[in-house]
């Protein structure tokens, strides 16, 4: 590019406050020009983040409908939700589901991901292939396993050809809570995989060739080469999965409706009806607050036992 | 796994054969793994060219006694469906459009412009990534009922138009980029302005590609949002509401609700195939993705 024609002329170009390093013009024109350039994002984000937080933290101290009067409630949104019964098997269920989903997801993830990484042909392909239903949109995904899993559906149906009785896994207390997750990692787990695949991709491959020539066998090899080498990813998508999974709210709400009973309800399905069904948006805002408490604790946590098994100096 | 490697030194050129027959089953296997994987999405595909008769048939068949492609005009004329694309166009072209302008901007002022207060804001900035969406649409709710925003483009526009993901994003690139490039321009002339447009966004590309496709796919696919914000779903509902709302008043006729899925895809699998090459690459520098 331009380059080198303006190497050697620029010493001759009179600048008036001296070389471009030189603080004072550098800064000066560079405040103007900033404002310029950060101005969009700083006010959308002010606007619709910020506000909307300072907003969310008053409205959990109010009793604020959706529509009509607003009372100050104190702390009462909060010892109301901490003390009833429903809430409580709210955050139960999320904790259910999260307890189930995220080990699930890391095993399969990690699992195929290591299994491609040995594929010679088609790895990338396979790859897409597992990463579909992360972009594809999560109410499509949810409807046909709506249709997988009630009675004369597929599973159903393939039960039926062999004589089997399959259960209602939408409308049984004990499977509903299972077939979500199941659908959960159907539909989430390739994300993963992608991370664990740019880590394996990442590791050195003499590293294994040496081990291998050594004679140190395949599972040595991956418990002292493979997993240090990837344990930051490990992390951050242990991290990031747990985020994600107490925010759960799409497959609940169409798959299940909560049910059957409250089996299925999970916080933000809960946080939605009491908003949006409800019209109680003070609640659903201290519902909000708690999840929010909840995620840090639980991300503060994993940080500070990351030293215990992430390895970064390799 | 990593079993298919050779065992031992000693046994390499005796086991080639043998691994090799190793790593073709295991292959195999693993295409096999895919194809159930796949199940879901072929039986969304399969149902979609049913007569509503085959749907569930017994025994299950991939295939009804007639390809039936009449029902994907049937789904696109029932309940405004085209209505739902057109939306979920509009709003995710345009929210794609301001991410990207606001986010490279900004990313440019931090990653390049000396400014008093530029670490304390880029902070605040990254601090917003950690406030969960649920306690946003809350008071949003209300922001948007005092802007008089309920139930308009803008409100399904503009809230998450602005991330500071987007800006971090783009700083990690522009920080990449060499100095001297930027010392070159000055000294040739060219000011902020014209040193960002003409230098920094063309060699960002790439990044902007990413995020492109990744916001547009969020817009696109987000559902919990405009389920709060839409009044009149015929009006302004996008293609997610589109389908549950289909599916509430059409759940019988599974075959037209499939197609509406498989069009409701087409977009986002589109985009997926565009991305494939820098799909792992992408993932590993920018950990962004599906929510």
């Amino acid at each position: 590019m331009t380059m080198e024609s303006t190497i050697s002329p620029a010493p001759e170009r009179p600048v008036p406050s001296g070389p471009p390093r030189s603080k004072k013009s550098w800064r000066d024109s560079d405040t103007a020009a900033a404002t310029v350039f950060a101005a969009p994002s700083t006010i959308g984000l002010t606007v619709f983040t910020v506000i909307p937080i300072v907003m969310s933290l008053v409205m959990s101290f109010y009793n604020w409908p959706a529509f009509g009067d607003k009372s100050v409630a104190g702390t009462a949104n909060f010892s109301d939700l901490l003390s009833s019964p429903e809430f409580r098997r709210v955050v139960l269920n999320t904790v259910v589901f999260t307890v189930l989903y995220l080990p699930l997801n890391l095993l399969v993830s990690l699992g195929l991901s290591l299994w491609i990484s040995t594929m010679r042909r088609g790895r990338q392909t396979l790859r897409v292939l597992f990463f579909v239903p992360v972009v594809t949109p999560i109410v499509a995904n949810v409807l046909v396993w709506k249709m997988i899993y009630q009675p004369n559906g597929l599973i159903d149906g393939i039960g039926q050809q062999f004589g089997v009785d399959m259960p209602n896994f939408l409308g049984d207390p004990n499977w509903a809570m299972l077939a979500l997750v199941l659908m959960s990692v159907w539909q989430g787990f390739g994300y993963n995989l992608l991370v664990f695949s740019a880590a394996i991709d990442s590791i050195p491959q003499s590293l294994n060739e040496a081990a291998s020539l050594d004679g140190v066998g395949p599972w040595q090899r991956f418990r002292h080469i493979t997993l240090p080498m990837i344990s930051p990813s490990m992390f951050f998508a242990t991290t990031m999965t747990l985020i994600t999974t107490f925010q759960v709210f799409a497959q609940p709400y169409l798959l299940t409706g909560g049910g059957p009973g409250a089996t299925t309800e999970t916080l933000v399905l809960f946080i939605y009806r009491e908003g949006f069904s409800n019209f109680a948006l003070g609640t659903a805002a201290a519902g909000a607050w708690v999840l929010f408490a909840i995620i840090l604790v639980i991300t503060a946590l994993q940080f500070l036992f990351q030293k215990k098994w992430v390895t970064y100096d390799v | 796994m990593s079993e298919l490697a050779p065992p031992s030194p000693a046994g390499r050129s005796r086991n080639t054969s043998a691994a090799k027959i190793r790593h073709g089953l295991s292959a195999t296997l693993l295409w096999l793994v895919a194809l159930l994987f796949l199940t879901p999405l072929i039986y969304t595909v399969a149902t979609s060219l049913k007569p509503a008769s085959d749907v569930f048939s017994v025994p299950p068949s991939l295939v009804g006694k007639e390809i039936r492609w009449q029902n994907y005009a049937d789904a696109l004329d029932y309940l405004p469906f085209q209505k739902f694309i057109l939306n979920g166009l509009i709003v995710a072209v345009s929210g794609t459009l301001i991410t990207l302008a606001a986010a490279s901007m900004s990313a440019y002022a931090f990653a390049r412009l000396k400014f008093r207060g530029r670490n304390v804001l880029f902070a605040a900035f990254l601090a917003t990534l950690m406030i969960p969406q649920e306690v946003l649409v809350v008071p949003m709710f209300s922001l948007m009922q005092e802007f008089g925003w309920v139930d308009s483009y803008r409100a399904l526009i503009l809230p998450w138009a602005f991330t500071a993901f987007g800006v971090f994003l783009m700083r990690q690139f522009f920080l990449t980029i060499p100095q001297e490039l930027a010392d070159a321009a000055y000294i040739d002339g060219a000011g902020k302005f014209r040193t960002f447009f003409s230098i920094m966004l063309p060699l960002a590309r790439p990044s902007l590609a990413v995020l492109a496709v990744f916001t547009f796919i969020n817009y696109w696919n987000s559902f919990l949002w405009p389920l709060i914000i839409t009044n009149s779903v015929e009006d302004k509902g996008t293609v997610p509401l589109g389908l549950s709302l289909f599916f509430s008043q059409q759940g019988s006729q599974w075959n037209l609700v499939m197609a509406a899925s498989v069009i409701s895809m087409i977009p986002t699998v589109l985009l997926l195939l565009l991305l494939r090459k820098h799909l792992v690459s992408g993932i590993a520098t920018t950990g962004m993705g599906g929510r």
